[in-house]
């Protein structure tokens, strides 16, 4: 993929309350800053942690803070760690050049489990976020943490997938760099190798 | 963790609305900070408090807003630099003492103090989308709003100048998309502090009584603050000398309109004047800016402030047009509830300007709502997997079907607010303030008088019971109300990021804190308690069955830690648990997964059965409790 030409450039990130968003958004943040970008972040956390849709807009600018929100329909990049919350930013921020990057393991609704709500056909999501899509990727950062030990770094898996796409101005080694300046030797260690194992699923063509 | 304050002079940091607020209190040499936590003002107690060992700074969560504004005065008439932060409803809470302490100023030696709200327009995490912004006119305080967490921590640091010069309290207004949004911050000087409190005890008693005299000194006092205002830094022009439009904004809607106005290729046509300092209202810089131009439109989050404001200036000033058109909340161009975003302000500009704003391409729209329409879900909150609030009000359920007499709960703000949500069991029928359920059903217990014969019963936490249920509480027992208050006490304010409270062993550093027992409050008032813990579904229904068919003003306190302290400070699942899919009865029955509702016990489509979800039960084995034909089973874990 080429580089992002957007001033500002409008990343989004969402997911469920609970699969660590803003560690990402966090990373995102420190390590542009560090290169020079005036990056604003919102974050919509409200009662993140029950279970909620969780959504950060990262914004990244050469020339000024930018207000927190992406204005509707101008995001260039979705990275979701969830589908259906990859189609619930497509119908705010999406245009037809929008890339966006799903892990396609869906988290049922409570809605769901008490049979108000149905959880969409899959094939039908992953059909929809590909038409409204400019170009989609797919992966399950899921499964591949579960291969890993733990489910809990499926976030820096998509963060790995997301720095081999090259489409924002970060490299493997920015954000390297700051996962060891953010977490304990040992715990730097799992997330670098998840970091590995991200970058790899796109570059294997996932 | 790193804290803010170890972090060098002169670096750029990525901080947080709220952390920024906190770093500009440091660099003011704050020595005191209080506040009670409320989403989205936590962070800010929460930093200071982070870094309270190296820098010194006396750092409490207050039992409620009013106290936390009382305790922090109290530092400023000592001589020292204060700061309470609270979000916009414990900001009412707040007012009355804050109402006073406008009149009466900090006293003769008075330190400084500082007073943040963050509002929550939008309501993310709140019951209203208020704006604070008015009681800084009501209460005479001068108001300052910042755009971006780098001016955040200057004004927060110059705010403590004006206070002290000016020797009154001076308030900061954030808000949502400041106080939780994230941007670049540069970092000044932490200074040295090591100033000695000291009260003078030969001035006059510091107190708003006589009220006239002191509203005059009030008045005086704003008078002498606004040409300060009126040449402050935090106030700015940008755009041509006289502009077709002219965009009067302040916080958010100042980053919002510089973006529009780029986005519309407007530069040369709209001019931009921003506002930091709102209160006293800088009259003379906004006269003359209205006199260059003949359309204005006002861009601020929630309530037309600035644009009453502005009307009534122009209604004042001769040098204004007579053809001058104000825009905004009024006319409709900018929306009167919710939060702003750059679309908003994008669309109404273009509509004043006769221009094409469209969003997205009319076949891209189509799209998009077809697989809206076909394909997007909600997804709303839940309480969490093991989450004593669940098991609670199940017990309450199944007490008030058993009294029969059609019994209802009021409730409060706190985790179990969630009960009103489709997630939850739907019971709450009355929801306000902090304390409010107890004060509610202190009221529906008079009522058998006047035919009511349904029993009431209150639900409160244990922190929204320190905070503001205690007064309703005894005034239930001494005037002979009928009711129970449910005291839902799970060690924590959980809602807002488990915050210790009073009936919590530690206290914001973690050291060890006197514990005030509930139970003792209660019993010390005249009510008879009852304690018991929620996971016995069983053994807490029978006690509140008992409790509802008694006389008089009761209580039962059911405890239970929150799950998610609990697992992060013994990281064990207590119980493996399991479903036997030959006994369970399945779509017929469902009992557990329609109305219990736990998340790690969803519904297997195919098999048609209830299924435990690995990944998220935390194996607290309460659902064992509620499956009608015993088909869910726990073993302990070893």
């Amino acid at each position: 993929m080429t580089r992002i030409n957007g001033e500002p450039i409008n990343l989004v990130i969402s997911g469920v309350g609970g699969q660590g968003n803003i560690l990402l958004s966090r990373l995102i943040g420190r390590s542009l800053l560090k290169k020079g970008y005036l990056v604003s972040i919102g974050e919509t956390l409200g009662v993140a942690q029950r279970g909620g849709a969780v959504m950060s807009n990262i914004r990244i600018s050469e020339k000024m803070p930018f207000g927190p929100l992406t204005p509707e329909g101008k995001a260039h990049l979705i990275v979701s760690l969830e589908p259906l919350e990859t189609l619930r930013m497509l119908s705010r921020y999406g245009n037809p050049e929008v890339t966006t990057l799903t892990n396609f393991r869906p988290t049922l609704t409570v809605d769901v489990l008490t049979r108000k709500d149905k959880y969409p056909d899959y094939a039908a999501l992953k059909q929809a976020i590909d038409t409204l899509s400019g170009t989609a990727f797919f992966l399950d950062a899921t499964a591949m943490a579960l291969k890993l030990g733990n489910p809990i770094i499926t976030n820096v898996i998509m963060m790995g997938a997301l720095i081999s796409l090259d489409m924002i101005p970060l490299t493997r080694e920015d954000i390297e760099a700051e996962i060891k300046a953010s977490f304990s030797a040992d715990r730097a260690e799992l997330n670098l190798t998840a970091l590995a194992h991200g970058i790899d699923a796109i570059a294997a063509g996932t | 963790m790193s804290t803010i304050a170890g972090t060098t002079t002169g670096a750029r940091e990525m901080m947080m609305g709220n952390e920024a607020i906190a770093r500009g209190a440091l660099e003011a040499g704050v020595q005191f900070v209080t506040g009670y936590p409320g989403t989205p003002s936590s962070e800010i107690v929460e930093t200071v408090a982070r870094s309270a060992r190296e820098t010194g700074v006396y750092v409490e969560w207050s039992i409620n807003e009013k106290v936390a504004a009382e305790v922090a005065a109290a530092a400023s008439f000592a001589g020292l630099r204060t700061l309470t932060a609270m979000k916009t409803a414990g900001f009412n809470v707040a007012l009355d003492f804050l109402a006073h302490l406008g009149y009466s100023g900090l006293g003769k030696h008075g330190g400084s103090m500082v007073v943040v709200v963050c509002d929550d327009p939008e309501g993310h995490s709140s019951g209203d989308e208020a704006d604070s912004r008015w009681f800084a006119q009501t209460e005479g305080a001068p108001l300052l709003e910042p755009d971006s967490p780098q001016e955040a921590k200057e004004m927060t640091t110059w705010a403590f100048e004006l206070s002290e010069q000016f020797n009154c309290y001076v308030m900061v207004r954030s808000y949502t998309r400041l106080s939780l949004a994230s941007g670049p911050v540069t970092l000044g000087r932490i200074p040295e502090i090591g100033k000695k409190a000291q009260f003078d005890t030969s001035q006059e008693t510091i107190s708003p009584y006589m009220p006239k005299p002191s509203h005059v000194r009030q008045h005086q006092r704003l008078a002498s603050i606004r040409p300060l205002f009126e040449r402050s830094r935090f106030n700015w022009y940008q755009g041509p000398e006289k502009p077709e439009l002219l965009i009067i904004c302040s916080g958010i809607g100042t980053r919002y309109s510089l973006e529009a106005v780029g986005a519309l290729g407007l530069e040369k046509s709209v001019g931009i004047l921003k506002l930091g300092t709102l209160w006293p209202f800088p009259t003379k810089l906004v006269a003359e800016h209205l006199a260059r131009t003949r359309r204005v439109l006002m861009v601020e989050e929630v309530d037309p402030f600035l644009e009453s404001h502005a009307k009534i200036l122009a209604f004042d000033s001769p040098a204004v047009s007579k053809d001058l058109k104000i825009y905004g909340k009024d006319s409709g161009h900018i929306p009167a509830e919710g939060e702003l975003n750059p679309s908003i302000v994008m669309k109404g500009l273009a509509e004043l300007f006769g221009l094409d704003y469209t969003i997205r391409e009319a076949d891209y729209e189509r799209k998009i709502s077809t697989a809206v329409d076909k394909l997007l879900i909600n997804r709303g909150v839940a309480w969490c997997p093991g989450c004593p609030h669940r098991a609670s009000f199940w017990a309450v359920k199944q007490a008030i079907r058993k009294d029969g007499r059609d019994g209802f709960p009021t409730g409060d703000i706190g985790c179990y607010t969630l009960d009103v949500y489709p997630s939850g069991s739907q019971q709450i029928k009355a929801l306000h303030a902090m304390g409010s359920g107890v004060g509610l059903a202190s009221g529906f217990g008079k009522l058998a008088q006047f035919g009511l014969e349904q029993p009431v019963v209150a639900i409160c936490g244990d922190s929204t019971f320190f905070h503001a249920s205690i007064p309703g509480l005894i005034n239930a027992v001494r005037n002979r109300a009928n009711m129970v208050l449910v005291l839902l006490d799970n060690s924590a304010t959980a809602m807002t990021g488990f915050q210790p409270h009073p009936g919590t062993e530690t206290d914001i550093l973690g050291e060890a804190a006197p514990v005030i027992s509930t139970e003792a409050i209660c019993r010390s008032i005249g009510c008879h308690v009852e304690v018991s813990d929620p996971f016995d579904i069983k053994g807490t229904t029978a006690k509140l069955l008992r409790l509802m068919k008694e006389d008089g003003t009761k209580v039962m306190i059911m405890r239970r830690i929150c799950e998610l302290v609990r697992m992060k400070e013994e990281r064990t699942f207590p119980f493996k648990v399991w479903i036997d899919a030959e006994k369970c009865r399945g779509e017929k029955c469902s009992f557990c997964t329609r109305f219990f509702k736990c998340p790690a016990l969803p519904w297997d489509r195919e098999t048609g059965k209830a299924v435990i979800d690995e990944a998220t039960c935390v194996g607290c084995g309460v659902c064992v409790e509620i499956c009608p034909p015993g088909a869910i089973f726990r073993e302990v874990t070893a």
